[in-house]
């Protein structure tokens, strides 16, 4: 059937057609008619006259005809819809005061959206730029009973899991290491990633030049030592060399063979870091402390996700995934006996920063949204405000027949426009600040988290528009249509047709823009009292500790010349000016890098049945209490003495002396750890270990050269700052090993602030769009208060004439604006106490019904409301008795 | 008493248009409401500006086509004739008519 699509061709050519030439055609075509009617009716005997009116008898209405015959000719509604939107830019641009700030509401609004819209798709829903079919992505998360977080996999369940697998199209390790560049004379820590052989071809990616890795090169044991470096990389440090291919880099030690450049805007597969560079799994040995683990059933390293086969369903890959885990399970019982595995979308990734920026991007979702009503309250005041000066317009309209549905949809169209340009312009701040989280991130290189404008976030803000729209002009727009078209042409002096009812309505919008801007604010509060608690907060140490380390494991040193290094660099550093005490750590607290764990047996103790307690750990230098300034509660510190030929010592925290000893001395007292027994010879204060929002957990020390790590933090304790140490330190590090350079060196301080920076984050986001909120909400209580003291002018004047004073006046309109502010704090206060909680995740010793919180909130919203009324009733008091009762 | 005019059936205005051009070949608007008419011996009332729209929607389904001419008065008018889709929808809807005035008349009883 083709008729419809040609008779819609016609329809649209004639649209857009050439109007007169129709309008003449048809015009020409009746008229024949008539004429050859007239002259048939003349040619039967009757009068001209007559001959005429016959004609036009038999004819019909000649108009009405015509009309019949446009609709037909073109499309109706699409012609009314085109003459809305001309005649709804024409009203704008008469209004150009109105019209921008309308917009400039809007933009700020759909644009707070669309950045928040940006950043979802781009850090949680589709990460990994430049990588195809992100959609058919999931990561993959190892199970445990006992434990509910993540757990890491080993390469040979993987390996079987890949080949028993059918709905899985392929699976893609990545998991991310660090390795120390020596470029040059530079020496820099890089991340990058131990990957599978599949992970190019799996993503998607293709190398600019060379290739990606072939599939023998993830197995035998140090066999490939070849590299895919990243294009930033080659750009900064190789000065994109055309001919890079085939050279060799050092890494941890090893030459390894550059055989790529990945492509321009291929980050790797780590939300939060841009990767620098890829080795194959063979490598894994290299990069990984723990041996060669490629064989290993009970060695857990790995991060990976899986591309799942077109058609197939996350469920049904689930089932089948879990049937193989529990296969698993019965072949291999030493090593997997409760061990599962879970499917998960990306956004849920366990092992990047996206678990740890969903929940800050919830809360922004949730406020973004609070932002964009209070933004089309305003507009909607501002509508309704603008409904009062267009009443004429309106009356005469209504008055020559336009329907009011006509009309109702006139004033939509004119929404629709603020919106559409809004959108374009939210667009555009949603474009600018689409990298705003990564600016956040001060002072940290390889941070990547940027938003993503595509044509789905494109839609979806084009949805937003398109609801805003529906939001703010619906209501004024049938307000508007109800006028009472009598009572309007009868009165066209200042009297207020209808005015009592629609200042009703901008009351109630402003109490709703007060009620949200509340919540925002009591939300920013907590947030920041929260922060500011976690700053002031000690975390059990000193924060004024420097730190920083060397990369002895990338440079190749094996156990002997570490130690010697170590011991040497300890010294120097020592000896410096300035410097009270030194001391090495494997792990520096509040790092990515995790602790060591491990089961715990204590004589005496019995752990719950079924449940086999492990503990966190830190292997530490001589005099790292002191030097991290960690109190201790009894016993003593570790010393030189406590060597690889010494007996083995640990130092246990409170918590974990009262859970395994239950309150008795544990000192002297043995653990067995693994499988090693140690005395524990002191008991140490309870610090924070990795968040300040952990709670008090047990922990444990045990002496570096009892259980070496050639990698090692060196923390110092001095009065200096960073800035005058780090050349000093420099210079030690180089007088023993030129090659070498060690990490930045920072604060404790820092180190903890970069681990907030999720709550950094969200308070600085909660701060800006509060601020708008409340700036937005003033706005509204101000026009609604102007308009309020230029509609109730005569009222005022008489009040003046009877003898009110300025004072009176003044406090008649204040009390009328505080009340609505009053109004919108009550409800936002209830509404806050319901969403606050929201906020739970993110915040560190605040009662989500923090009242100083609250407080702070409602004087914020009281002073910014005395603020916006202030001068409404400044020109109340302004008002001349004479002229208001005259006019 | 004159038997009163019949209203022109809906949709059937159509058939009566694409009938009157199969048997005149081009013809005008004019002509075409003259015929249907005569024809109908002035026992159909037609507002003859209707006819106009309806020409217009055949002509959009591309059953009829259109060309300036002038008539023998010698006045510019617009012709319409039946395109070759025009003919085959016509015998369409004449087989249909039949089918359905029979089906009609049996119902009635006067079949």
């Amino acid at each position: 059937m083709r008729e419809p699509h040609r008779v819609f061709i016609h329809r649209v050519a004639a649209l857009f057609g050439p109007r007169r030439r129709l309008e003449d055609d048809l015009d020409a075509e009746l008229r024949a008619h008539v004429e050859m009617a007239v002259e048939q009716n003349l040619r039967k005997g009757m009068t001209a006259e007559a001959a005429r009116r016959e004609a036009l008898r038999h004819f019909g209405g000649v108009d009405q005809i015509k009309e019949i015959y446009r609709d037909q000719r073109g499309m109706p509604m699409v012609e009314t819809a085109l003459q809305d939107i001309r005649y709804g830019f024409r009203m704008l641009r008469r209004n150009p005061g109105f019209s921008l700030l309308a917009i400039l509401c809007l933009t700020l609004g759909i644009g707070a959206n669309a950045a928040v819209f940006s950043w979802i798709e781009g850090i949680l829903i589709r990460p990994y730029p430049a990588v195809a079919h992100q959609e058919n992505l999931l990561a993959l998360s190892g199970t445990a009973t006992g434990t509910t977080g993540f757990e890491s996999l080993s390469w040979p369940d993987l390996i079987d899991y890949r080949n028993r697998c059918t709905l899985i199209d392929s699976f893609i390790v990545g998991k991310i290491m660090g390795s120390t560049l020596s470029i040059g004379d530079r020496a820099e820590r890089a991340p990058g990633q131990i990957v599978s052989a599949n992970y190019f071809d799996a993503l998607g990616v293709r190398p600019i030049l060379g290739r990606g890795f072939l599939p023998e090169e993830d197995t035998g044991r140090n066999a490939h030592p070849v590299t895919v470096i990243s294009y930033q990389l080659w750009q900064d440090r190789f000065h994109s060399d055309p001919a890079i291919v085939g050279k060799t880099q050092i890494l941890n030690g090893l030459p390894h063979t550059i055989i790529g450049v990945a492509p321009r805007g291929f980050y790797g597969t780590f939300v939060g870091y841009a990767m620098q560079f890829w080795v194959p799994a063979s490598m894994e040995e290299r990069f990984e402390a723990g041996g060669y683990k490629l064989e290993d059933r009970s060695a857990r390293w790995i991060e990976a996700f899986v591309r799942l086969k077109p058609g197939a369903a996350l469920a049904q890959a689930q089932h089948e995934i879990s049937a193989v885990a529990k296969r698993l399970e019965t072949d291999y019982p030493e090593t997997n006996r409760g061990r599962g595995i879970k499917l998960l979308p990306l956004w849920q990734t366990p092992f990047n920063k996206a678990s740890e920026m969903l929940p800050t991007l919830g809360i922004t979702f949730v406020v973004v949204f609070f932002v964009l009503l209070i933004a089309c309250a305003n507009v909607s005041n501002l509508l309704l405000v603008r409904s009062l000066a267009r009443r004429q317009e309106i009356t005469v309209r209504l008055a020559l027949g336009c329907g009011r549905a006509r009309l109702v949809r006139q004033l939509l169209t004119e929404g629709l426009i603020l919106a559409t340009l809004a959108a374009a312009g939210g667009l555009l701040v949603a474009y600018w600040s689409r990298n705003l989280l990564m600016v956040m991130y001060t002072a940290q290189s390889g941070i990547y988290l940027g938003g993503e404008l595509d044509w789905r976030v494109l839609a979806v803000s084009a949805g937003v528009g398109l609801m805003a729209t529906l939001l703010f002009a619906l209501v004024p727009a049938i307000h508007t249509s109800k006028i009472d078209l009598a009572a309007a042409l009868k009165s066209d002096s200042g009297g207020v047709v209808g005015g009592r009812g629609k200042m009703r309505l901008r009351s109630a919008l402003v109490v709703v823009q007060v009620s949200l801007s509340f919540v925002l604010l009591v939300g920013a509060g907590l947030l920041l009292r929260s922060l500011q608690g976690m700053r002031t907060a000690s975390p059990g140490f000193s924060t004024s500790v420097l730190t920083t380390g060397v990369d002895l494991f990338s440079a190749g040193y094996d156990t002997q010349r570490a130690k010697n290094f170590q011991d040497e660099l300890l010294d120097r550093v020592q000896a410096l000016s300035g410097v009270q005490s030194v001391a090495y750590s494997r792990v520096r607290p509040f790092s990515f890098l995790p602790y060591s764990s491990a089961p715990i047996a204590v004589d005496g103790y019995q752990s719950a049945p079924g449940e086999q307690p492990e503990v966190k750990y830190n292997e530490v230098g001589p005099s790292y209490f002191e030097t991290m300034g960690i109190p201790l509660v009894s016993g003593r510190s570790f010393t030189r003495a406590d060597n690889e030929a010494a007996p083995l010592v640990a130092v246990v925290n409170e918590i974990m002396a009262a859970q395994f000893w239950r309150g008795e001395d544990p000192i002297g007292k043995r653990m067995q750890v693994k499988d090693r027994w140690m005395q524990v010879v002191g008991v140490a204060r309870l610090a924070k270990y990795s968040t300040m929002l952990e709670p008090p957990k047990p922990f444990f020390y045990v002496p570096l050269r009892q259980n070496f790590a050639v990698r090692v933090i060196l923390n110092i304790r001095t009065p200096q700052a960073p800035g005058t140490m780090a050349a000093a330190l420099v210079r030690e590090v180089h007088a023993l090993d030129p090659e070498l350079a060690p990490y930045e060196l920072i604060t404790m301080r820092e180190q903890v602030d970069r681990m907030s920076s999720s709550q950094r984050i969200a308070v600085t986001l909660l701060s800006i769009y509060g601020g708008l909120a409340l700036l937005l909400a003033a706005i509204g209580l101000y026009g609604v208060m102007a308009s309020a003291v230029s509609q109730r002018t005569r009222e005022l004047g008489l009040r003046m004439a009877l003898g009110a004073s300025a004072t009176n006046l003044m406090r008649l309109v204040m009390t009328h604006g505080l009340a609505l502010t009053a109004g919108g704090v009550v409800l936002g206060a209830a509404a806050a106490l319901l969403l606050t909680r929201l906020l739970g995740y993110l915040l560190y010793n605040v009662s989500p019904r923090d009242p100083l919180a609250f407080g702070a909130a409602f004087v914020v919203m009281t002073a910014a409301s005395v603020a916006a009324c202030f001068i409404p009733a400044w020109r109340a008091t302004r008002t001349d008795p004479v002229r208001a009762l005259r006019d | 008493m004159p038997p009163s005019k019949a209203e022109v059936l809906q949709g059937t205005l159509d058939l009566l248009v694409l009938k009157t051009l199969d048997t005149m070949g081009p013809i005008h608007g004019f002509g075409i409401a003259m015929r249907i008419q005569q024809v109908s011996e002035d026992l159909l009332q037609l507002n003859q500006g209707t006819l106009y729209p309806a020409l217009l929607r055949l002509e959009q389904r591309a059953w009829i086509a259109s060309k300036w001419g002038v008539s023998e008065n010698n006045r510019k008018a617009k012709y319409y004739s039946l395109t070759r889709a025009g003919r085959k929808q016509l015998e369409q809807e004449v087989e249909s008519w039949d089918q359905m005035s029979a089906v009609i008349n049996r119902v009635l009883g006067t079949g």
